[in-house]
């Protein structure tokens, strides 16, 4: 066997057990990465959503509020798998196995591989049920085929790039509510200010500059533009650009924090 | 560095000056060591004597601050990868997946051992049966005990057919029966040839499975030997009189001279190194003259070694 081969058998292994625990907290899955962001949607659409579709007005591009909502839902349903990953990564840090796992000879990334695989494959199943939700409300998207692979490819994108993030985040946390509550930022706070659920350029001035040049707006628009059958425009690229950004940055994090913790 | 580690190839463990600070803590001050493949050696220390890190030390986990060591004849620094390949380490916190069965645990560790699958199962299937966890193989280990526990995670460290084992404080916390059975696993593998580094802070432990043991005492190795050899450093050992009087006690005193009169308590002690032999002479000695009240036997436990052999050291660091 080489190198290579070592690496991935190990990176499958612990993405086998990661698959497995998800399915053994299966009910963390449907209420943390599911339920929360349907209610996050039926909230919005059916008790705020007429008043803020009236006022959205021309800003909506002529689209019913459901399906300007639906994607920055999405996208909450992305950033929702931040905290069970950070969750996931701090357990494991904290309890006796990752000293066994490091008295062995496997490769030293395998376990976050398959942490940061896991929190990919989870985002998935849970964005395609809040779709599947999302239907049966009465969201109507007009994507063709290539536009829903483009959907796809940038929800796995902006998912492995928190992931990423994600991980890091549980590597440095102290405890698992520290884990959970640093996250909460990102799948809370950021989706707020940002184009999920009014456009950016409704919002005041301050505001207004923080929510167009943070990562969730890009990312909102894209898909929207996709899924709403209009022009995308550069959007797509720049939402591209910050996963890259950040998957970099925070692999090198969690690379770091975790060797510190190691040798 | 003495002459025993030059001979590192028949060496289990050879490690010379090991060294460890935490901030400016002495965890661990210029420890020499040497195990002999298939020996059996005791670290025995109270809880903070360094047992754990010099464990963590020689299972790669963290790097000493110097010193130098070998485990398996490989380098610790410049070949931990292959120290990896040879060791086990059951540790003193559980280190089982408590999301997965028995079963799936030590099914994970084939996977991560490279173990081809039919070697896995039928490896798996054989751990399970040696230490009587069928019936609990595909339960999470949150319905175990804490012996069925260890079990399963000793078995997970012997998946892999390690030649050195690091057992770190194997018994502690489990009841009678389950230290019993413990220590009976653990003879079992020293039969197989296994080498086995085991810290533990009870002597009786220690007494019952090592060849060797080190006393460890603040970071330092303060005594090391046989069982054997340690219980004979130690005066512990004694026969304890006690009497209704004071007459008695002063007569006894006189035909024991050895003996350490305690007027208050009533009670004289007499050395008894020799067992029931000596026992048997100091009886004969006393004769049925005397009004002995009470008599016992006390033999040497932890806290006798460790006075014994730390008194030095703690003179050492009062001046």
């Amino acid at each position: 066997m080489n190198a290579m081969t070592i690496v991935a058998q190990d990176s499958a292994t612990m993405l086998g057990r990661e698959i497995k625990h998800s399915l053994r907290l299966v009910r963390l899955l449907i209420v943390s990465a599911i339920l929360v962001p349907v209610v996050m949607l039926l909230l919005f659409d059916y008790i705020l959503g007429g008043t803020i579709g009236n006022g959205l007005g021309n800003a909506a591009r002529g689209v019913p509020y459901v399906d300007f909502l639906v994607p920055g839902i999405l996208m909450m349903a992305v950033a929702g798998g931040c905290g069970p990953t950070a969750i996931n990564v701090t357990m494991d840090m904290s309890g006796g196995f990752i000293d066994r796992i490091r008295t062995m000879a496997v490769t030293r990334g395998a376990l976050l591989a398959g942490h940061v695989g896991g929190s990919v494959l989870r985002t998935l199943v849970a964005t395609t049920a809040v779709t599947g939700v999302a239907l049966l409300v009465g969201f109507r998207p007009r994507a063709s085929v290539a536009d829903w692979f483009a959907v796809v490819g940038i929800v796995a994108a902006f998912s492995f790039a928190l992931a990423w993030l994600s991980a890091a985040i549980g590597l440095v946390a102290k405890s698992v509510a520290g884990a959970n509550g640093s996250t909460l930022p990102l799948s809370f706070l950021l989706p707020f200010l940002s184009s999920t659920f009014v456009p950016a350029d409704s919002m005041p001035a301050g505001v207004r500059w923080f929510a167009a040049n943070q990562p969730f707006t890009p990312l909102v628009d894209s898909i929207r533009a996709l899924l709403t059958g209009a022009p995308v425009g550069n959007t797509a690229y720049l939402a591209l650009a910050w996963c890259a950004a950040i998957a970099l940055v925070s692999y090198l994090w969690a690379q770091a924090a975790f060797r510190r913790g190691t040798r | 560095m003495n002459a025993m580690t030059n001979d590192s190839t028949r060496n289990a463990v050879s490690a010379s000056g090991l060294r460890k600070t935490y901030g400016k803590r002495v965890v661990l001050d210029a420890v020499d060591l040497t195990i002999g493949e298939g020996e059996v050696f005791a670290l025995l220390g109270p809880n903070g004597a360094g047992k754990t890190t010099i464990v963590r030390i020689l299972s790669t986990l963290i790097l000493a601050d110097a010193g130098t060591a070998t485990v398996m004849g490989y380098d610790l620094c410049g070949q931990a990868g292959t120290v990896r390949g040879v060791i086990g380490v059951t540790g003193q916190f559980s280190a089982v997946d408590d999301l997965l069965t028995g079963e799936e645990n030590l099914l994970l560790m084939g996977r991560l051992l490279h173990l081809p699958a039919t070697e896995r199962r039928t490896r798996a299937s054989e751990m399970l049966a040696r230490f009587d966890l069928l019936e609990a193989a595909r339960q999470t280990p949150a319905t175990y005990s804490g012996g069925m526990k260890r079990r399963l995670d000793l078995a997970m460290t012997l998946m892999g057919r390690p030649r050195l084992i690091f057992l770190d404080e194997p018994t502690t916390g489990l009841d009678p029966r389950s230290r019993q059975t413990m220590w009976q696993i653990i003879r079992e593998l020293v039969r197989e040839g296994v080498t086995i580094l085991l810290t533990t802070q009870y002597l009786e432990e220690a007494d019952h499975l090592a060849d060797r043991i080190a006393v460890l005492d603040h970071g330092r190795i303060v005594a090391e030997g046989t069982p054997e050899e340690l219980k004979r450093r130690i005066p512990g050992a004694h026969i304890r009189l006690r009497f209704a009087e004071i007459a008695s006690l002063a007569d006894a005193a006189r035909v024991l001279p050895e003996g350490t009169r305690d007027d208050d308590e009533l009670v004289l002690r007499v050395p008894n190194e020799g067992g029931i032999r000596s026992l048997r002479d100091v009886l004969a000695r006393l004769g049925d003259d005397f009004a002995v009240e009470d008599l016992s036997i006390h033999t040497p436990d932890l806290d006798d070694v460790f006075f014994a052999v730390t008194g030095n050291a703690s003179k050492e660091k009062s001046q």
